[in-house]
């Protein structure tokens, strides 16, 4: 099973009249249990795309399919909202309820689920995001720190229980620990839950270290398709497009130049001591 | 040129201070960076500069000026241009010129004065060609140089960035710290809060909050030099710093100097 994105085009209308198309001719394939980063610059899209996937923004022109359900059709779109999650920037700022468990049942309880089933997945979900139960549900979301509040709002969409998570920033404003939370938090749902992240980030060395597929767009279109270690390698055309690279790219260009024999495609810390520890560097 | 003395400070209701015993002095011309997690302390010292806040115990000093004495406050103001996280709440007008010339037409300044300051303020942010542009068509990192702009027409001594880059996409950052180091070569005391480690590089000090405390303070270089001390604080150096750091584990003799890929480049093959 997988999200079929196929000739997508969109285009805003402002006034009664259509603007340039803010996606152009987008086709390709997100496969069930991958991580997909996307990035691109302010405006390259990134944002109209994402909303497309649950159907917030309706299909113009190409269709997306989720698991078979093409979200042209109002029946099927009904049924791909509770495939598909969507954390939106700055999620905390929807948080409404009076107490952190009511916040997180609101999902649960519109999908008509019984009172033991709401109970059982607002708690799973608090867990999930390390908001212990016992301590949390009764608090008021107001009273929550800044990364909590966040973990919050993400595990509302989570007692949902969406097969396909998509986040639009989700580290935005966070501290250091708090992205790092996060992070490990969408790694444990993808190799536990078989959970497919798709992420807009604007971190590269997150996207690297992460992300099994970058797609990039730019103006609109597909800029690159790929795993992360083949987009990196295409640092400069990257940098060209106003994008920046992960540090550890960074990091074998520089070595590069000064003539050591290091491939460009290593984008993450690991990657790059290990090849150390190999033995390859020559000065 | 700003000095705090044992500064505490509480906010009404809350249970613990934000700031405790605060003790911090920055020189004229100075680049500051003050560094913190969420709820570290950092924005709140970054709002007593201008009396934003002030002190519960202690006192703040701004050109020898206490920020609470009522009479000063205005003078203090003039003198501390203040930029925040989100570009969208600073900006008042439609037109980018306009929103400029917002601060100098409320002190009453001569209108052929103020097209001066608009033109030096814009020029000085390198948004010269969008002076009437409409604020809305700008990206997150153009309004925040016009934000920026709109303070220096209003002739600060000293420019305080509340996590101004925080909501901004990577190239918006790079524009705005380049434009934050340009004003501080031509002259401008500079104190920046902000969570990303890698944006204090190129600064002259850090400082690094955690509960409401200064921990630690030091040249990027001496800093990064502690990271379990960062840890503590729940922070982490940079991913350059951290693979040298890694690599001299493995054998490698790299100095603290590095700090940067072409740094650590250039250790590796000396040229």
């Amino acid at each position: 099973m997988s999200i079929v994105i196929d000739h997508l085009t969109f285009a805003y209308t402002e006034g009664g009249k259509k603007l340039e198309p803010t996606l152009k001719d987008l086709t390709f394939t997100i496969e069930e249990g991958s991580f997909l980063g996307i990035i691109g610059h302010t405006g390259s899209g990134k944002s109209t795309f994402v909303k497309h996937l649950n159907g917030l923004i309706p299909c113009e022109k190409g269709t997306v399919t989720v698991d078979g359900h093409d979200l042209s059709d109002k029946a099927e779109r009904r049924i791909v909202r509770s495939l598909v999650g969507m954390v939106f920037q700055y999620p905390e700022y929807q948080l409404f309820a009076e107490s952190v468990f009511e916040d997180v049942a609101f999902g649960p309880r519109n999908m008509k689920l019984d009172a033991d089933e709401v109970k059982k997945r607002v708690e799973h979900a608090m867990e999930l995001v390390g908001l212990e139960p016992e301590r949390f549900s009764a608090r008021s979301p107001f009273e929550l720190s800044g990364g909590e509040r966040r973990r919050a709002a993400i595990a509302g969409v989570l007692a949902m229980q969406p097969k396909y998570l998509v986040l639009d920033e989700p580290m935005a404003g966070l501290d250091p620990l708090g992205r790092k939370e996060i992070l490990t938090l969408l790694e444990k749902l993808r190799t536990e839950s078989g959970c497919t992240v798709i992420m807009i980030s604007h971190s590269m060395d997150d996207i690297a270290n992460h992300a099994t597929k970058v797609l990039v767009l730019e103006q609109g279109s597909v800029f690159a398709y790929d795993t992360p270690r083949a987009v990196f390698l295409r640092a400069e055309e990257l940098q060209r497009i106003g994008l920046s690279v992960p540090s550890v790219t960074k990091i074998c260009i520089a070595l590069q130049k000064k003539g050591v024999q290091i491939p460009a495609s290593i984008c993450t810390e690991q990657a790059l001591i290990d090849w150390f520890k190999e033995g390859n560097f020559h000065a | 040129m700003i000095q705090f003395d044992h500064v505490t400070f509480q906010y009404e209701k809350a249970e613990t201070p934000a700031l405790t015993d605060v003790s911090l002095v920055i020189e004229q011309g100075e680049f500051v960076t003050i560094v913190g997690h969420n709820g570290s302390g950092k924005s709140t010292l970054a709002k007593h500069i201008n009396g934003l806040l002030l002190p519960t115990e202690g006192v703040v000093t701004v050109c020898g000026m206490r920020t609470d004495h009522e009479e000063d406050t205005l003078a203090i103001r003039q003198k501390v241009g203040m930029a925040f996280q989100n570009p969208d709440n600073q900006l008042v007008t439609t037109v980018v010129e306009e929103d400029v010339a917002f601060g100098p037409e409320n002190l009453g300044i001569a209108p052929n004065e103020i097209r001066v300051r608009v033109d030096e303020a814009l020029a000085a942010v390198g948004m010269s060609d969008y002076a009437t542009f409409a604020v809305h068509h700008l990206s997150g990192g153009q309004k925040q140089r016009i934000a920026i702009a709109g303070i220096l027409a209003l002739k600060p001594e000293i420019l305080v960035l509340d996590e101004a880059s925080a909501m901004l996409d990577p190239s918006g950052r790079a524009e705005l710290l380049e434009t934050v180091s340009k004003l501080h070569d031509e002259g401008m005391t500079v104190v920046m809060v902000t969570q990303y480690m890698e944006e204090t590089v190129g600064c002259d000090r850090v400082v690094v909050m955690n509960g409401g405390r200064i921990v630690l303070t030091g040249t990027p270089t001496e800093v990064f030099q502690q990271p379990e001390l960062l840890a503590e604080s729940n922070l982490v150096p940079p991913e350059t710093v951290r693979i040298r750091d890694t690599l001299r584990t493995i054998g490698f003799t790299l100095s603290d100097r590095v700090l940067t890929a072409e740094q650590l480049a250039e250790e590796l093959c000396p040229s």
